[in-house]
């Protein structure tokens, strides 16, 4: 297969070199001059037109068959239109052409049945190899959980080096601000930027399960020719074997509601050395953060502490001001977050409302659902003064 | 040379006392007339075109430049979802009922629709379903915003919206099923005498067979959405896993409707580029048997690829080499079909009026969306463009380029007979030549936004996607004013009945028994059955 | 009307303009729009529901009062006979294909669904769950979450299986109705024919008291997680089938005492028969596959 491919290559390179200028010059005059934009490497390119260059053998193999059938498509186009077109052309009635009914043999309508259906088959088998491929996740070297959340991924080490280690990922709250400002300039990773990238080292295979907390959402990174859909109760996989090591970025890639375009995926592949150092690290990091949920916190140190989890989950919805916009409910001023019942509140947090538009948040722990509702509960307009510590959202957890 | 020989019914009739059009309003709300039925669909479906298109170019106004210009993302997704559902389910399925409405009975040489009352009762279910879609938009909360596949468990957050959509689809799928139930009567029971299947009008035999997927799926679209509705309502758990349920199997349940529900969109437009080709290359249609069984090969074949919408929700590689084979396999009979038109072009003595360029255009511009569908048939690499730009380029490829153009083709082929004026060629002609062009630049660089991963129903996106943005959004808004000069210039006029008067048969090389009587065709026609000419085999298109 | 002009029974009769469909779905608008807010918790819907569907069945009485006397005006020859013959056949087979999703549904469970989240692979998100079907045997838990309190399933004896006598006896019922018919016996055909509409109505007063006893007794309800959905959504639809059948059989029986039909046209009588014998099917899988397997 791989020797198919070189001419294969050249042709496309050539086609793409041809189908580049045609397009750049097109596009010249309604360009996004306004926006200096350079190639994402690891990302899209500026103008794409094709596949991301491929990191890993399976999105090498796509490449090729992505050309595969682009070539015999195109071959069969210009033979079908061209026999059209030049029909179009000498059998009109203004050239004086008559009608003349054409016999119709049986082998020509066998024929035109049978070979379609043998290029069909031979388009199938390379198809079939790649995707025998594709499906084989077994003698994984390192086994991740991607949990999709409404509206962030959620990655937990579970098998491998690094195991036990868990990061949530989400969208740089920068980016989202810039997105709701509709002319401001935006930097060559706009959308794309995450507060704690993936991390996995380089050449080995990484077994990627997917699942997800309330809707699907699908986990894809072009450059390592994956996606998954991410299915709340229950597990899919995928996997990939980076051969390059740098950052690639990918989307969610099913509707999952509101902020559905802000929920990117970056993975980060090191060198074996570095994905040791940071898998040490982290470790650290982890240890040391670990919030013990029978601390017993000041207000301030809480409403600090609330500020910043409101910032990192609910900003996106209920907004800065805390006013929420359109379906989105205020916080500021809500009866449930001034009530001095505080496990209404609670409730409200731990399992959602409103079939889910408000989705249940006891994937963060103790002490941020403590913060941040104390936060709520002391900010803007609502000054009740009233304290949720960490022990009393251990108590309400089931 | 004539395929009727008894002309005595067509022109003037024996009893005249109760054949007067019923005058005013009442004509149109009580109407049992297939024709005027026939027009009011046609009406409506293009009112639901230009409130589909609309939303299009909010959706695209968006898109034109990064960053959020015009709606919040919440919006944008009611957008997109009221979209697709009112472009399949509002304007381009009632357009091709129109089109049966009209030209069935008069195909075949029956005095209506086999059950006359019924049909007008298709009509008007319509009428509150679509009142309730539209105004979805103006419910607390918003209009769904689940995308038109209404996937489970997004769709179980949605608002009270959301229930008014099902109900309103519930009461779409009802006006379909009786719709079909009327067309396939109406073709098995109420041809003129002499005319068998296998003489009949492609159009109609295209119809037929979409009448048959409609009445088997529709009904599965109605269980899938009820199980949604329970879902969210009454405490079940069919989508629901931790009650035991499977979101997939809404994909399941809901792609067995989805996939046949693609071929309903396009089948009758095969149907009517198949009467249109061999009329203008004055030929008969080339292999008239092999595209009834072509047509039979994909629908039948569309009830087992469903799953190549849902290569990425991960299944068994089993399960996925079988939905990646059968659907290549239903490139053959299309396949076939576009063989037969260019062998019926094939020395022909062509001329190229108004329907005949949009059926070329048809025929051209279909087999790219054809192929990249074949494209996106390749599990492997559907992984990659599953969800992207590329599948939104495929769709439109198929369904704008394919039933869209059809449909005008249509209107410009048989707007005669309807109204009995000619369109002005050059409009018909500038309005050609602005959409193809139009077209293509809205959706042509959408392809490489999907390969380069542009991911769908996104309301905003990385910077690198901006320029090709820019140009289909441009382009989309040169298409919708492509579309506003058709109402304006050719569709009023011809309503009006301004223009040149038609001829009974201005086509001189048409076939059919839709040109053996006047134009515009009278109230009422063949209401006793022509009598065919046995040996003319030329009544078929 | 229009076209019986001559007396004669026309080729094939039109009906002139109607106002029945647009009042029809004037109706269902109501329906529709109460519908989608009463679930949501107003009030008024449930007024426009009801609103709605009495205004429907006045315009369904009307329309098929007109339909009726047409037909008894000898407006309706061969040719629309035959209509109705192919249109019923095709209906039945678009209520197979209804049925058909929610047959799906109960395949889709127990092969694939609960298995795979009882499976080795699920026992990262569900650790406690084990995949038995019905979900309540030995050794089960009834749902992945636990959300669904412990209930027990509804085994074939002895309601379904006197439901299932019920509904074959009906079925024989009609036959012999129908033969009395053919032959011109109209007394013999209306006391059958009454006998199978009391059978439906005890088919439907047995499923109500099962239900009952499935809620009281055995804590078995639509929220019992999959297998109460499928369970109750199969059995009631399929009830309501029964109902719509058994009105269609009522009507055709108080046809048959104003006289209505003769011995060798009597189509509105066959129609509603099919139905009946496609309803009594379904009964059959419903009763192999819910309450057996
Ligand atoms: C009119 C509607 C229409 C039609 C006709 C088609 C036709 C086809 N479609 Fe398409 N499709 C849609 C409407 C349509 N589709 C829609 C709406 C969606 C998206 C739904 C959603 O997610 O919202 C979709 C999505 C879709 C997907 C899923 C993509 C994804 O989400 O990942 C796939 C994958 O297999 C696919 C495949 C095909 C194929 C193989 C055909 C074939 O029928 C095409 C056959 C035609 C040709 C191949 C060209 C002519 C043939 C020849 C000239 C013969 C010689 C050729 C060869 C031998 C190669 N379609
Ligand atoms: C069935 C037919 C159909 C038709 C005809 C169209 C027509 C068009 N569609 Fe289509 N589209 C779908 C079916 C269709 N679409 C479906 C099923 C989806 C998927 C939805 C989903 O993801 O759930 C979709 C999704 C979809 C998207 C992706 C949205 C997203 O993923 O977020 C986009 C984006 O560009 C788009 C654009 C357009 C455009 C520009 C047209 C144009 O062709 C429209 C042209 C018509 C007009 C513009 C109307 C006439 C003009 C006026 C009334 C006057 C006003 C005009 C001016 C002032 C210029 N559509
Ligand atoms: Cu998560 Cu889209
Ligand atoms: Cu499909």
């Amino acid at each position: 297969m791989k020797q198919a491919a070189e001419p294969v290559r050249q042709g496309a390179l050539a086609l793409k070199a041809a189908a580049g200028s045609l397009v750049a010059s097109a596009g010249a005059w309604v360009s996004t001059a306004a926006y200096a934009v350079n190639d994402l490497p690891g990302g899209p390119a500026v103008n794409q037109l094709n596949f991301h260059p491929p990191v890993t053998k399976i999105a090498e193999e796509q490449h090729w068959l992505h050309w595969f059938m682009m070539i015999i498509c195109a071959v069969i186009f210009v033979i079908v239109f061209g026999v059209m077109f030049y029909s179009i052309v000498k059998h009109r009635k203004s050239v004086g052409h008559k009608a003349q009914e054409l016999p119709e043999p049986i082998w020509v309508e066998l024929g035109w049945t049978i070979v379609p259906l043998l290029i069909v088959i031979g388009m199938a088998l390379p198809a079939t190899k790649v995707l025998v491929a594709q499906k084989d996740t077994t003698n994984s070297d390192v086994t991740i959980k991607a949990t999709g959340m409404q509206w962030k991924w959620g990655y937990d080490y579970i098998k491998g080096e690094g195991e036990g280690i868990a990061l949530v990922s989400t969208l740089d709250a920068t980016h989202r601000e810039l997105s709701n400002n509709p002319t401001g300039a935006k930097p060559d990773d706009y959308l794309l930027k995450v507060d704690h990238p993936m991390v996995v080292p380089v050449g080995k295979k990484i077994r990627i399960i997917t699942t997800a907390n309330d809707v699907i959402h699908a986990w894809m990174v072009p450059a390592f020719g994956v996606k998954q859909d991410a299915i709340p109760g229950f597990v899919r996989d995928t996997w990939f074997r980076a051969e390059k090591t740098g950052d690639f970025y990918g989307q969610c890639a099913e509707l999952c509601g509101k902020e559905h375009a802000y929920m990117p995926i970056h993975v980060k592949v090191v060198t074996a050395e570095e994905y040791t150092a940071w898998v040490e690290g982290k470790k650290k990091e982890m240890a040391a953060a670990v919030d013990d949920p029978s601390k017993v916190w000041t207000l301030a140190d809480l409403v600090k502490r609330g500020e910043s989890v409101y910032a990192a989950n609910c900003v996106a919805c209920h907004q800065a001001n805390g006013k929420g916009a359109g379906s989105i409910k205020p916080i500021d001023g809500a009866a449930v977050v001034l009530d001095a019942d505080k496990s209404k509140l609670i409730s409200v947090l731990l399992n959602g409302q409103n079939n889910g538009a408000m989705p249940a948040w006891k994937q963060l722990n103790d002490t941020e659902l403590a913060a941040v509702m104390t936060f709520a509960k002391n900010n803007w307009s609502n000054k009740t003064e009233q304290l949720i510590q960490p022990a009393e959202v251990q108590a309400a957890r089931k | 040379m004539s395929a009727v020989l008894d002309h005595h019914d067509a022109h003037g009739h024996d009893h005249h006392d109760d054949h007067h059009a019923p005058k005013g309003w009442r004509r149109w709300v009580f109407a049992t007339n297939h024709k005027d039925i026939g027009t009011l669909y046609l009406l409506f479906a293009f009112a639901m075109l230009m409130i589909g298109g609309v939303l299009a170019l909010l959706i695209r106004a968006e898109l034109f430049q990064p960053g959020l210009q015009l709606v919040n993302p919440q919006l944008f997704n009611q957008l997109t979802t009221m979209h697709g559902l009112i472009m399949v389910f509002g304007a381009i399925m009632p357009a091709f009922v129109g089109f049966a409405n009209w030209m069935i009975p008069l195909q075949i040489g029956a005095s209506d629709m086999a059950f006359a009352r019924m049909n007008n009762f298709s009509f008007w279910l319509m009428i509150p379903a679509g009142l309730m879609l539209v105004a979805s938009f103006f419910m607390p909360g918003g209009a769904p915003a689940a995308g038109w596949t209404l996937y489970a468990p997004l769709t179980l957050q949605m608002g009270p919206s959301m229930d008014a959509g099902i109900f309103a689809m519930h009461i779409l799928g009802a006006s379909s099923i009786m719709g079909s139930i009327n067309i396939i009567v109406t073709i098995l029971n109420m041809r003129a005498p002499g005319m068998t299947l296998m003489k009949m009008p492609m159009f109609c035999w295209t119809w037929l067979i979409t009448a048959y997927l409609l009445i088997a799926v529709m009904p599965v679209l109605a269980g899938a959405i009820t199980m949604t509705l329970t879902d969210r309502h009454f405490g079940t758990s069919f989508f629901n896993p931790a009650g035991g349920g499977d979101p997939v199997m809404y994909q399941h349940i809901f792609w067995f409707f989805g996939h046949p529900e693609v071929y309903i969109m396009i089948l009758p437009a095969f149907g009517i580029i198949s009467q249109i080709v061999p009329a203008f290359s004055r030929k008969k249609l080339f292999g008239y048997a092999s595209m009834v069984y072509a047509t039979g090969s994909i629908a039948i074949l569309s009830f087992v690829v469903w799953a190549h919408h849902m290569f990425t929700t991960g299944m068994p590689v089993t399960g996925q080499l079988f939905f990646m084979y059968s659907t290549m396999l239903i490139a053959v009979p299309t396949g076939v079909k576009i063989f037969n038109w260019i062998a019926t072009m094939w020395k022909g003595s062509m001329t190229f009026e108004t329907p005949m360029l949009w059926a070329v255009g048809f025929i051209f511009v279909f087999t790219v969306g054809g192929f990249t569908g074949l494209i996106l048939s390749m599990a492997p690499i559907d992984i990659q463009m599953q969800d992207t730009y590329y599948v939104v380029a495929h769709f439109h490829y198929v369904l704008v380029a394919g039933s869209l153009f059809a449909l005008f083709a249509g209107v410009y082929y048989w707007g005669p007979k309807w109204t009995g004026v000619m369109y002005s060629e050059f409009r018909g002609k500038f309005h050609f030549w602005g959409s193809l062009i139009t077209f293509n630049i809205t959706f042509f660089p959408m392809h490489f936004l999907g390969l380069a991963g542009m991911p769908r129903r996104y309301a905003d996106y990385p910077m690198q996607f901006a320029d090709f943005n820019a140009i289909a959004s441009v382009g989309a808004f040169g298409f919708g004013l492509m579309q506003v000069y058709f109402f304006l210039f050719v569709v009023v006029p011809m309503m009006r009945g301004q223009g040149e008067k038609a001829s009974q048969k201005p086509w001189e090389a048409a076939e059919g028994l839709e040109w053996e009587v006047p134009s515009p065709a009278p109230f009422h026609t063949f209401e006793n059955p022509p009598k065919l000419d046995a040996t003319a085999t030329k009544v078929i298109g | 009307m229009s076209a019986n002009a001559h007396g004669a029974t026309p080729y094939y009769f039109v009906p002139g303009p109607s106002r029945h469909p647009v009042m029809a779905s004037i109706g269902l608008f109501f329906v529709i729009l109460g519908a989608g807010q009463w679930i949501n918790g107003a009030q008024w819907g449930a007024y426009s529901v009801a609103f709605g569907l009495a205004w429907w069945g006045i315009v369904l009485y009307q329309w098929f009062r007109d339909a009726v006397s047409e037909s008894e005006g000898g407006l309706y020859g061969h040719k629309i006979d035959l209509s109705f013959r192919w249109s019923m056949s095709w209906f039945i087979f678009s209520e197979v294909m209804f049925f058909g999703a929610f047959f799906t549904a109960l395949w889709w469970a127990r092969v694939h669904s609960v298995p795979a989240l009882g499976g080795i692979e699920n026992a990262l998100l569900w650790p406690d769950f084990k995949a038995v079907w019905p979900s309540v045997q030995a050794g089960a838990t009834a749902s992945p979450a636990g959300i669904v309190e412990p209930f027990q399933t509804m085994g074939p004896f002895w309601l379904p299986t006197i439901n299932t006598a019920l509904l074959l006896t009906s079925g024989v019922t009609l036959t012999i109705a129908h033969h009395a018919l053919q032959a011109g016996n109209r007394g013999k055909t209306i006391a059958f024919m009454w006998m199978t509409v009391v059978l439906g109505i005890v088919f439907l007063f047995v499923q109500g008291y099962e239900y009952a006893h499935a809620y009281a007794d055995l804590n078995l309800k639509l929220s019992s997680g999959i297998f109460g959905s499928t369970f109750f959504m199969l059995t009631g639809f399929h009830g309501f089938h029964v109902f719509v059948g058994m009105l269609m059989l009522l009507f055709i029986t108080l046809r048959l005492q104003k006289g209505h039909f003769t011995k060798d046209r009597h189509f509105g009588f066959e129609g509603a028969a099919w139905y009946w014998h496609f309803v009594d099917v379904v009964w059959l899988g419903l009763y192999i596959l819910v309450y057996w397997m």
